[in-house]
């Protein structure tokens, strides 16, 4: 039904509304990748923004070169290569040590895209082809659609178990048959793919780009921080979690200005705190009080 | 031909032997004892077998081929399991969910999952866990955990056993029924290979019982020559 909505949408609503809509996609996409493969495994990963900066260069280079739907196929499959090739160097490591190497891939991609411009081509950034608003957010539904499934089979899978067992204790998980590097590294590339491929499709809405653009780190901690907002247990916490969290920053960005980070601060604080489980836990707590107050009532 | 086989099998921690040149064979359907005093390099030995280190150097045999050095989950799928000695169960997920895993990843030709989910369930009734079949792991006494690390490493389908301290910290009555446990798993045709320090338990179990003391094997046999050897009582309680 919803997604019929959705589908049909250009047809009748105004273009502001197609835009926000991307961008909220766009955080959903984010936030669901980044947990199929941190939120079972605990692995806290703040490498988003990498392979969200190699889907925008992509489109970047090949954008004139090649039809759109190829260009974005190939962001999503460097970022896959990408993700492969670090994950397997990295994924031994535990913890915080991850974690820090995540976050300096993130700084590495930038750096050494940026001596390569200045060095190579002479100039820092490029231009992105132009692609209208509603092709955007028919891709970023495509995408959105594909990654829920994707996200969704994986759950629900003997790979989705294994995962959540790797993140229970990892030791135990490999003697019991589980080749944990391989799933951990492959784990991390598939949600590598929707990263990159979100990030072609939408550097066509900023017509120019450069390193210290592509590579955010605000791309890597928003998917963390949404996911934690909407709770990992189930599958619909990192969507209601990215998809209120994106509307929260529209309102902030165009109607409080200066408080904007204060009460993104202050909320993220609040859930901290006082959810730990997120918005799934406080809607489980919700669906598991009713039944007993009805008993309560003679 | 022995089932497993280690020949001299070392393993250094810095300058510390903890397991030094040490050659042991376990027998196909028996049960055999590794005990010693703390930081004797049991539970290092057990690390080595089932790979959750590499030695040094030595060789390690599992039914006439070298596992020296593989990745553990080869090395379970080859037909060996352990549990551990600070239990390691998967708390958040249920009792049946953590047995589940092993039947899908560890037997050695896999599972399907509506074979896998049948003999998760047939295993937590073998170790008496059946009513807490739904509850999080995390939730058991420590030894109803104790059982669901042997159903789980059960559910690989092993052809040996390392049991690592299984009847540490239990009372009486779980320490009758985990040595009921142990002679039930026998008669499954399982080979054991369990440290222990619950002495009663182990002379009455064992077959043959392995010493180590200081990384070194310095005694092995059955339980009453193991019970009146000079050696073996000096390394416990000092010349």
């Amino acid at each position: 039904m919803l997604l019929v909505y959705l589908a049909t949408l250009s047809l009748y609503a105004s273009t502001y509304t197609i835009i926000l809509l991307t961008s909220i996609f766009m955080y959903i996409i984010l936030t669901v990748s980044w947990v199929i493969f941190s939120g079972p495994t605990g692995y806290i990963s703040f490498a988003p923004a990498a392979f969200f900066g190699v889907g925008i260069y992509t489109s970047a280079v090949l954008g004139t070169e090649l039809p759109l739907p190829l260009v974005i196929l190939t962001g999503g499959v460097i970022s896959f290569i990408l993700a492969l090739f670090v994950g397997a160097l990295t994924l031994r490591l535990k913890g915080v040590y991850f974690t820090m190497f995540t976050l300096g891939l993130v700084e590495l991609s930038k750096h050494l895209l940026l001596w390569y411009e200045i060095k190579y081509t002479g100039t820092r950034g490029r231009f992105v082809i132009l692609v209208d608003n509603n092709t955007i957010y028919y891709i970023m539904l495509a995408i959105l659609v594909l990654l829920l499934l994707t996200s969704y089979l994986i759950r629900r899978s003997r790979f989705g178990l294994a995962l959540r067992s790797i993140g229970e204790s990892e030791e135990a998980s490999a003697h019991l048959g589980v080749n944990v590097n391989l799933l951990k590294t492959i784990t991390f590339a598939i949600s590598a793919i929707f990263m990159g491929a979100t990030g072609a499709i939408m550097a066509t809405r900023w017509t120019y780009v450069d390193p210290y653009i592509a590579f955010k780190l605000h791309y890597s901690f928003m998917p963390v921080l949404m996911s934690v907002f909407g709770g990992m247990g189930q599958l619909y916490g990192p969507v209601l979690g990215a998809g209120i969290f994106a509307i929260l920053e529209e309102l902030l960005i165009t109607k409080f200005p200066y408080y904007y980070m204060f009460t993104i601060g202050l909320i993220l604080l609040i859930v901290i705190v006082y959810l730990p489980n997120g918005l799934v836990g406080l809607i489980q707590k919700w669906q598991r009080r009713n039944p007993e107050e009805q008993h309560a009532t003679p | 031909m022995p089932l497993l086989e280690g020949i001299g099998v070392t393993k250094n921690f810095g300058g510390l032997a903890a397991v030094s040149e040490v050659d042991f064979k376990i027998t196909k359907g028996k049960v055999v004892g590794l005990i010693g005093p703390n930081g004797a390099g049991k539970t290092t030995l057990f690390n080595l077998v089932s790979g959750a280190i590499v030695p040094k150097s030595g060789t390690i045999n599992f039914k006439a081929e070298n596992i020296t050095g593989m990745q553990p989950y080869r090395i379970c799928r080859k037909g060996v399991a352990r549990t551990f000695q600070s239990v390691k169960v998967f708390g958040s997920m249920p009792v049946v969910e953590n047995v589940l895993l092993g039947s899908i990843f560890g037997a050695p030709n896999g599972s399907s999952m509506s074979e896998a989910a049948e003999e998760a369930t047939e295993l937590c009734e073998f170790v008496g866990l059946s009513e807490m079949r739904t509850a999080p792991a995390h939730s058991l006494t420590l030894g109803n955990k104790k059982r669901l690390e042997v159903a789980r490493a059960l559910a690989t389908k092993p052809e040996l056993l390392l049991l690592d301290e299984l009847m540490a910290g239990l009372n009486t009555t779980e320490l009758t029924e985990a040595m009921e446990l142990v002679n039930k798993i026998r008669d499954r045709g399982i080979t054991i290979f369990m440290i222990e320090h619950v002495m009663h338990a182990i002379m009455s179990i064992c077959d043959r019982i392995i010493v180590l003391h200081h990384g070194q094997k310095i005694a092995e046999g059955t339980p009453k020559r193991i019970a009146a050897n000079k050696t073996v009582i000096e390394a416990y309680l000092g010349e």
